[in-house]
């Protein structure tokens, strides 16, 4: 009970966190002018306007020109567009999503992101806990010295750096791996005999599953894994050797568990504790994936999407991204903080 | 038992030390101070001293850098643009590397305009013996050539527009210094057919359009190149006493073009020296360390002058998200209850918004520079974490019996905060305010390298914009991006080990937790 209590503060902290910083965000955001004359030419600045009247962005006012409503009310339709008819606006200022539904486009554009994302977390999460075993059970042997060093580098280096270096010297130099990622058409004229059938504003799912696709994630892949791998191998070498020199190891040794056994069965159960957080927490933000990578590697994926947004001042794109990865972030945290109190039961959650 | 048997008579009791004084015995060392116990500890740490080392290093490149260097961010000439970098003393002793070479294979036409170049320049263009291979291409065989191409002699001759008392200016210099600056005006009539030749000053001989079309050279029968210098025709009063060969007037060293300008013919690398010499900057001849842009910027005053901004910004936004974090925390933190209560729900809130969307919505707002945008920004952003540790550290104390003490004596709140228990929290504070100054470095770099923030005015460039160039020549040139590259992941690393050596120094007790 006092638990269900404590989640239940948690994630109305965490909602009223998320619904200030939005309508802060929506109301900076519709402060601003739409102008007109930059949306786009003739036609299509015609069409953009009735969309937004029909959303009620923008009315006629009684000369006959188009201007927007109060921010109050246009906040009103926003969150009942959203919540009714799952509509999150339209672009208007990036070329190739002008008049296109938000939402149509964001989902194209998740897939890479979130499969990006966890091929990198498959591969980084064992092979950064095992270094991170290895080198606390050769603790100050030079294995050890080998792994912390590479280790402190790759946290270090900035992702740009090697994920430049991975291109230039396997892509380029080697031509081992492709250089981006192929785009979804080329997938469909390659695999003729799987029927598949590219369509804009779904997830497309079924496009990303073959060796075409998985060999050009392949470098972003490897690029977005360093980090994490460093960060495993650290967490993990830091808090089991913490663990093997406490008291109850000694205990375990003698009632006469080998050393293998005692690390396994008790060492290494209670050096989990707050590692498997952040292995959750990895899994929430895959969502989010990294505007670097994507940018270097150009992924078809969110963080370009984000970017581009940004860069052309779409607002409509800009809000809900903002939303996506601000409601991503608060997640992650939060089940990370909830799920030390369900992997420990030691530690009591909320308590002063 | 009575007391009686006991009892001694008072005159066998003597003082044992009588007459004399008892002091407590003199500490014979020093007392050591925090700071001073601090650093001891941190000497004692040979990577930290290494990394501050380095630091140490980068931080004076980049403060000195852009002050002694005779470049400017703002020196740019589309003439040198992508030139390899090069040292003049490797470049004197044949070493071999960091000489301006690049390794090329060519076709037979570009070797030939290569030689062509120096010929007329008199100047090496091709560094090494070249090495020919046939290959096939498109059907036919073509034969490459394999050589070390010297990217700062191949400039060559260029056309320059000039007004008239420019001319004579540089005429004027010619004569003074005893140099040949201007070349001999081409024939209009004999240059290249091939469209893409047509504006190329270094094509001086005569040719024929060639396979592809593509310009061919043509030699005469030993061989050599045939000029198609413009023989005077009294169109320009050349006045110089140098001439191309010998002491007559043989060619038209200037043609008349629209709007009063002279077309010339000049020796590009004599010409970059008379600008300067002009300007009077104390630049001679080209010649940059880490080569340069796209755009002919020299990479290192660029690099030492983004990392100056990196590392200015970054200790400003240190010391203001301290100041402002360190009150707010100990406001936060010494009052506790209520007060606490509404100052953390603010801070959790400031705390969840994005970096990303505070630079975008500034951005949209603000029509200021971007420095400003980005430092407002990582002010909003940052100074909740000096205050949550500042926080954190009064919470620790705030109830501990001296400060009960202090409040008893009756001493203000303020003087209780700030002379009692904020003390404790410098050692924490320092640390984390050292780790503000790369984090902050590496979310500059990264905005600027996402091109959310656009930092180069014309004075002024970034580590950020700098990589984010480089990655667009990547393939072809990667000394742009490697420099960079190399000296924010050389920052980075050392301010981790420096971080993590400032932590252990401050709070031994955290010592190798997290390595």
């Amino acid at each position: 009970m006092y638990m269900f209590k404590y989640v239940c503060k948690r994630i109305g902290l965490m909602l009223i966190t998320f619904t200030i910083i939005i309508i802060t965000c929506f109301v900076l955001v519709k402060l601003l002018p739409v102008d007109v004359s930059t949306v786009g030419i003739g036609e299509d600045a015609d069409k953009i306007i009735a969309q937004m009247v029909s959303r009620g962005y923008m009315k006629m006012d009684s000369s006959g020109k188009y201007v927007n409503t109060p921010i109050i009310e246009q906040l009103g339709r926003y969150l009942k567009n959203i919540f009714f008819y799952h509509d999150f606006g339209i672009g208007f200022n990036m070329p190739e999503y002008r008049g296109r539904a938000v939402w149509s486009v964001f989902i194209e554009k998740l897939p890479p992101t979130i499969l990006i994302n966890i091929y990198s977390a498959i591969l980084a999460i064992p092979i950064g806990i095992a270094l991170g075993i290895f080198a606390a059970l050769k603790k100050n042997k030079w294995q050890d010295h080998l792994i912390s060093t590479v280790v402190m580098v790759f946290i270090s280096v900035p992702a740009f750096v090697y994920a430049s270096l991975l291109l230039y010297l396997i892509c380029f130099k080697l031509s081992i791996l492709p250089l981006g990622v192929v785009s979804l058409p080329d997938i469909v004229t390659t695999y003729p005999e799987k029927g598949y059938v590219y369509q804009p504003g779904t997830f497309n799912w079924p496009l990303y599953f073959n060796k075409k696709m998985f060999l050009s994630m392949l470098p972003a892949v490897f690029s977005m894994s360093f980090g994490s791998i460093a960060g495993y191998a650290r967490y993990t070498r830091a808090e089991l050797t913490e663990v093997l020199t406490s008291e109850f190891m000694l205990l375990a040794r003698t009632k006469g568990l080998t050393k293998s056994q005692a690390t396994v069965r008790h060492a290494l159960r209670n050096a989990m504790v707050p590692i498997f957080p952040m292995i959750i927490g990895e899994f929430v933000s895959v969502l989010s994936g990294s505007l670097v990578i994507e940018k270097i590697f150009q992924i078809p994926g969110v963080g370009g999407l984000y970017l581009a947004s940004i860069n052309s001042t779409d607002y409509d794109f800009f809000m809900m991204l903002s939303g996506f990865y601000l409601l991503v972030g608060l997640l992650a945290g939060l089940v990370v903080d909830l799920s030390y109190g369900v992997i420990d039961p030691r530690i009591r959650m909320g308590a002063k | 038992m009575r007391a009686e048997e006991y009892k001694i008579s008072s005159e066998k009791f003597v003082l044992h030390s009588a007459g004399e004084q008892l002091h407590d015995e003199k500490l014979e060392t020093k007392p050591v101070s925090y700071l001073k116990d601090a650093l001891h500890r941190f000497t004692k740490n040979k990577a930290s001293i290494a990394a501050a080392f380095i630091i140490g290093i980068l931080f004076v490149f980049s403060m000195i850098g852009p002050i002694v260097s005779p470049y400017k961010v703002a020196d740019e000439d589309i003439n040198y643009a992508y030139v390899l970098p090069k040292n003049d003393f490797f470049y004197e002793h044949e070493l071999g590397f960091w000489d301006g070479g690049r390794q090329m294979g060519v076709t037979e036409a570009t070797y030939n305009l290569y030689r062509g170049i120096e010929q007329e320049t008199g100047r090496t263009v091709i560094m090494t013996e070249p090495e020919v291979r046939q290959e096939e291409y498109m059907g036919k065989a073509v034969s490459y050539y394999d050589f070390r191409l010297d990217t700062y002699n191949v400039v060559g001759v260029k056309f320059v527009l000039l007004k008239h008392h420019e001319y004579v200016a540089l005429q004027e210099y010619q004569d003074e210094y005893n140099v040949q600056v201007i070349f001999p005006i081409t024939d209009p009539a004999l240059r290249p057919e091939a469209e893409q030749d047509k504006t190329n000053a270094n094509i001086w001989y005569r040719t024929k359009a060639g396979a592809g079309r593509k310009t061919a050279t043509v030699f005469d029968e030993n061989g050599d190149f045939i000029p198609i210098y413009q023989a005077d025709n009294g169109m320009d009063e050349y006045t110089s006493k140098m001439y191309y060969e010998g002491d007559e007037k043989l060619y038209n060293y200037a043609e008349p073009k629209d709007g009063g300008m002279w077309n010339v013919r000049v020796d590009y690398r004599e010409y970059y020296k008379y600008l300067h010499h002009k300007a009077g900057d104390g630049i001679e001849y080209p010649s940059f360390l880490l080569g340069t842009n796209n755009a002919g910027k020299d990479l290192l005053i660029c690099l030492a002058s983004g990392a100056r901004f990196s590392f200015i910004l970054s200790i400003i936004v240190a010391s203001v998200n301290l100041f402002v974090g360190a009150i707010y925390g100990s406001i936060e933190g010494y009052y506790g209850g209520k007060i606490d209560l509404i100052m953390e729900r603010i801070v959790d809130i400031m705390a969840s918004i994005p970096m990303m969307v505070v630079i975008t919505l500034l951005k949209y707002h603000l029509n200021v520079s971007h420095i400003v945008i980005l430092f407002v920004a990582f002010f909003i952003t940052g100074w909740t974490g000096m205050a949550g540790r500042t926080r954190m550290q009064f919470y620790r104390f705030k109830n501990q019996e001296y400060v009960l003490v202090a409040k008893t004596l009756g001493a203000k709140d303020s003087r209780i905060m700030f002379k009692h228990i904020f003390p404790n929290a410098i050692g924490t504070l320092i640390t984390s305010c050292v780790l503000v100054i790369p984090s902050v470095i590496f979310s500059e770099t990264t905005l600027s390298y996402l091109g959310i923030v656009n930092l180069n005015t014309g004075s002024l460039t970034s580590v950020g914009s700098l990589l984010a160039t480089g990655q667009n020549f990547l393939f072809t040139y990667p000394h742009m991006i490697l420099y960079p590259s190399i000296f924010i992941s050389l920052l980075m690393l050392s301010f981790n080990l420096f971080g993590n050596g400032l932590r252990d120094a401050f709070n031994p007790s955290l010592r190798g937790t997290d390595e």
